[in-house]
């Protein structure tokens, strides 16, 4: 049996174990209305994770009861298809997709105009088809691409990644194998236009100093997954425009 | 499944145009729509594969495990077939536990592929009694616009002939081809008024009396039928199904094992 | 941002569109003495306002609308009807033209049946009422129906009616826009198959330069003909193109 902890995060070079640097986005592509029914989508290929997230609202509320007479209310539901990762994974909610559900919802409830649509539900479907590793934060970015694609009113779209620790370095855009075996996760989603945080999440161990250049590491790289969801809106409507992906700065 | 209301007129119009041997969308009768597919698209699946039917979407993923036989078919693999309809796809579906619907799109896709011999059980054994692979063929709905059964049953098979043992994951020597030869597919005739219609759309499904779903060999046999609805089929319309179904079967068979270079 | 009156400009939600000179309109919000887009869409001014005119987005009932509607429900004294939009809608017996006894309500409208209405009244929770009783409002008994988006709503109408009176004259069909984006067609089988897939194409490139040529073409009208838009051919109680409802100019970019 091998001991994986002996696994080197980071080599000799200084670079990760897929050769990115440490402050390096994997290779992002966003494409915006990929879905026919729904009133808004979005697909997103990061890293190997492929995921596609849809909106349907604002609609009727269901359950009733959660109705709310002043504000729409934005419910999201994150999915793994059983295919999506090494085992296959029983079909159902679970406590982790219950949690994500949660704080996804209540990024994107901040920046949606809610009180335009009293009494109504915007549904956000979020499915993992591949996952490798930080797919809240993608799913995220999705989502607020496909909110926006559904011509929901919002204050601005919500780019998402994790920072972390990797053999006691700080690394952007958590990996599968940094997040198994690395020392911290700071998942972050991050409204550029009014600079605010509207997720926040953090397993591990950080020094008050790490932690602080964790957060502007990833508010920085949200910036750059920023430019990348607002062009997957654009290019919806100027289909003879090319694709505007980080991999052309990647491959540099 | 939630309740969809298709207006009055737009029922009248369907019978009206199926009358005059036309669509909606302008096809025959016994017309497919277009099917487009991808395969080995999912990294982490064995096997896999995109797939659209004019506006339906699925994805199949095929994941191998190793597990225990049932105590009944010791010296035979297992194969589970499991199908959710998402909210994602349609307003109609609902969360939570799978519906009636989609248990009973899972068992057909599921019969359709058994009943065929496609897979042989007995391949899928490692150690009688102890270890045999557990084949897991899961599908997933990205658009509903109906005739999943179809959709899903191509989808299956195509993912199936995608497939690659993990073998050395498992220690078990080199990966190989999942062992199957043969392309069951089914085709599915809906009954509206006195008409049949193949390939139904989801408003089609809607107004529709009767529904019946066929599963057709390599040969041109029949391995397994699935009548749904709430409505019934004559011994002549069972009949005229059976002709159209084993016609499109045999077209689609030819252009999937084509475009697959078969 | 003179440079806006001329060009079409794409925005997205949450890019900068102007400053307080101007008024948020629709499709936008104010902040820090700021004004940005709240939806995809184009970016026009218009007296004193500075709106984004959305590409997609689900409709929001206003009074005086006219819509066609799905009746869902039936209730002892009124109907709940689906107008395509985030709210039910309701219509009372006493808003129709015929005299309704209390329990009587499926004798005159069943679920599923189709119906031409206006919006009543609409309330700050957006609890939607409807009315049957002005003239031309009625039960839909023949023809299809389809949906478009209703931002497409002004393209399918055409400047002036333009558009629709080519739909109209060059397949022989009653065609009904409701504000909603839901469209009655009645006439031919072959008329109304030509119409609702002149109407699919003009849904899939409501964005597109060209588009009057591309209708023409498709329904097979070769020579510009004059379209009267002066006096746009009005049989039926036709949605008719409001200033809002208008198409702009071009929508190009």
């Amino acid at each position: 049996m091998i001991c994986l902890t002996e696994i080197k995060l980071i080599d000799d070079d200084g670079l990760r174990l897929d050769g990115r640097k440490p402050d390096e986005l994997r290779p992002i592509k966003i494409e915006a209305g990929v879905l026919d029914n729904a009133d808004g989508s979005a697909y997103v290929e990061w890293g190997n994770n492929k995921i596609i997230a849809a909106v349907y609202g604002p609609r009727e509320v269901q359950p009733k009861y959660l109705q709310d007479t002043a504000k729409a209310i934005v419910q999201v539901s994150y999915n793994m298809a059983a295919f999506a990762g090494d085992d296959r994974i029983r079909p159902g909610p679970n406590r982790r997709a219950t949690e994500i559900s949660k704080i996804t919802a209540e990024a994107l409830e901040r920046v949606i105009l809610t009180g335009q649509y009293p009494r109504s539900s915007i549904d956000v479907y979020i499915e993992v088809l591949e996952a490798d590793a930080g797919t809240r934060c993608a799913g995220l970015t999705a989502a607020s691409v496909a909110v926006a694609d559904a011509g929901i009113p919002m204050i601005d779209l919500v780019p998402s990644v994790a920072a972390g620790k990797a053999d006691g370095q700080l690394v952007l855009d958590v990996g599968k194998l940094e997040d198994n075996k690395g020392q911290a996760d700071l998942p972050l989603a991050y409204v550029p236009r009014t600079g605010e945080i509207v997720l926040l999440q953090m397993d591990g161990h950080f020094t008050r100093k790490e932690l602080e250049m964790a957060m502007k590491m990833a508010i920085d790289a949200c910036k750059e997954i920023h430019v990348i969801q607002q062009d997957a809106l654009k290019r919806k409507y100027t289909p003879q425009s090319s694709v505007n992906t980080n991999e052309q700065e990647a491959e540099q | 499944m939630k309740k969809t209301i298709i207006p009055e007129i737009k029922k009248e119009f369907i019978n009206k145009l199926a009358d005059e041997g036309t669509r909606e969308d302008g096809r025959g009768l016994s017309d497919m729509r277009e099917i487009n597919f991808e395969t080995g698209i999912i990294g982490t699946a064995d096997g896999s594969v995109r797939l659209s039917l004019g506006k339906t979407e699925v994805i199949v993923g095929i994941k191998l495990q190793i597990g225990t036989p049932y105590p009944d078919k010791q010296d035979q693999g297992v194969l589970m077939t499991g199908c959710e309809l998402k909210p994602m796809a349609h307003p109609a579906f609902e969360g939570g536990a799978p519906s009636m619907e989609a248990v009973e799109i899972a068992r057909v896709v599921d019969r359709g592929i058994r009943e065929s011999g496609m897979m042989d059980m007995y391949s899928f054994c490692i150690v009688p009694g102890e270890k045999v692979w557990l084949v897991f063929l899961d599908i997933q709905v990205l658009n509903y616009d109906g005739n999943l059964f179809d959709a899903a049953t191509m989808a299956g098979v195509l993912a199936l002939h995608n497939t690659m043992v993990p073998a050395a994951a498992n220690e078990l020597g080199d990966d190989y081809k999942l062992p199957v030869t043969l392309w069951p597919l089914t085709a599915t005739v809906v009954k509206i008024k006195n008409n049949l219609m193949a390939d139904p759309t989801f408003t089609e499904e809607n107004a529709a009396y009767a529904r019946l779903t066929i599963s057709i060999d390599d040969n041109g046999d029949i391995r397994a039928m699935q009548k749904g609805l709430k409505g019934a089929l004559t011994y002549d319309e069972v009949i005229r199904a059976l002709d159209i179904a084993q016609e499109l079967t045999q077209n689609i068979r030819a252009s999937l094992q084509k475009s697959t270079g078969v | 941002m003179s440079q806006i009156e001329n060009e079409k400009v794409l925005v997205v939600p949450g890019q900068e569109i102007g400053d307080l000179s101007h008024r948020p309109g629709m499709g936008t919000y104010a902040s820090d003495g700021k004004i940005y887009a709240s939806q995809l869409g184009i970016v026009n001014e218009r007296s004193g306002y500075i709106n984004v005119q959305p590409f997609a987005g689900k409709y929001l009932p206003r009074q005086g609308d006219s819509v066609i509607g799905i009746v869902k429900d039936i209730g002892p004294n009124s109907w709940f009807v689906n107008i395509n939009c985030p709210y039910n809608s309701m219509l009372h017996g006493n808003e129709t033209q015929w005299k309704v006894d209390y329990g009587t309500t499926s004798q005159y409208l069943n679920v599923g049946d189709v119906i031409l209405a206006k919006i009543n009244h609409v309330d700050e929770i957006k609890r939607v009422n409807l009315t049957m009783k002005e003239h031309g409002l009625r039960k839909l008994s023949s023809g299809q129906i389809m949906t478009v988006d209703h931002t497409k709503v002004p393209r399918v109408i055409g400047k002036g009616g333009s558009m629709i009176s080519i739909l109209k004259e060059n397949t022989g069909c009653r065609i009904f826009i409701g504000q909603n984006g839901v469209i009655w067609i009645d006439g031919e089988l072959e008329g109304i198959a030509k119409a609702s897939q002149a109407i699919n194409i003009i849904d899939k490139n409501a964005q597109i330069q060209g588009l009057t040529e591309k209708i023409r073409e498709f329904l097979g009208v070769y020579e510009a003909e004059e379209v009267d838009t002066a006096l746009p051919l009005v049989e039926e109680p036709e949605a008719a193109p409001s200033p809002e409802n208008e198409e702009p100019e071009h929508q190009d970019f």
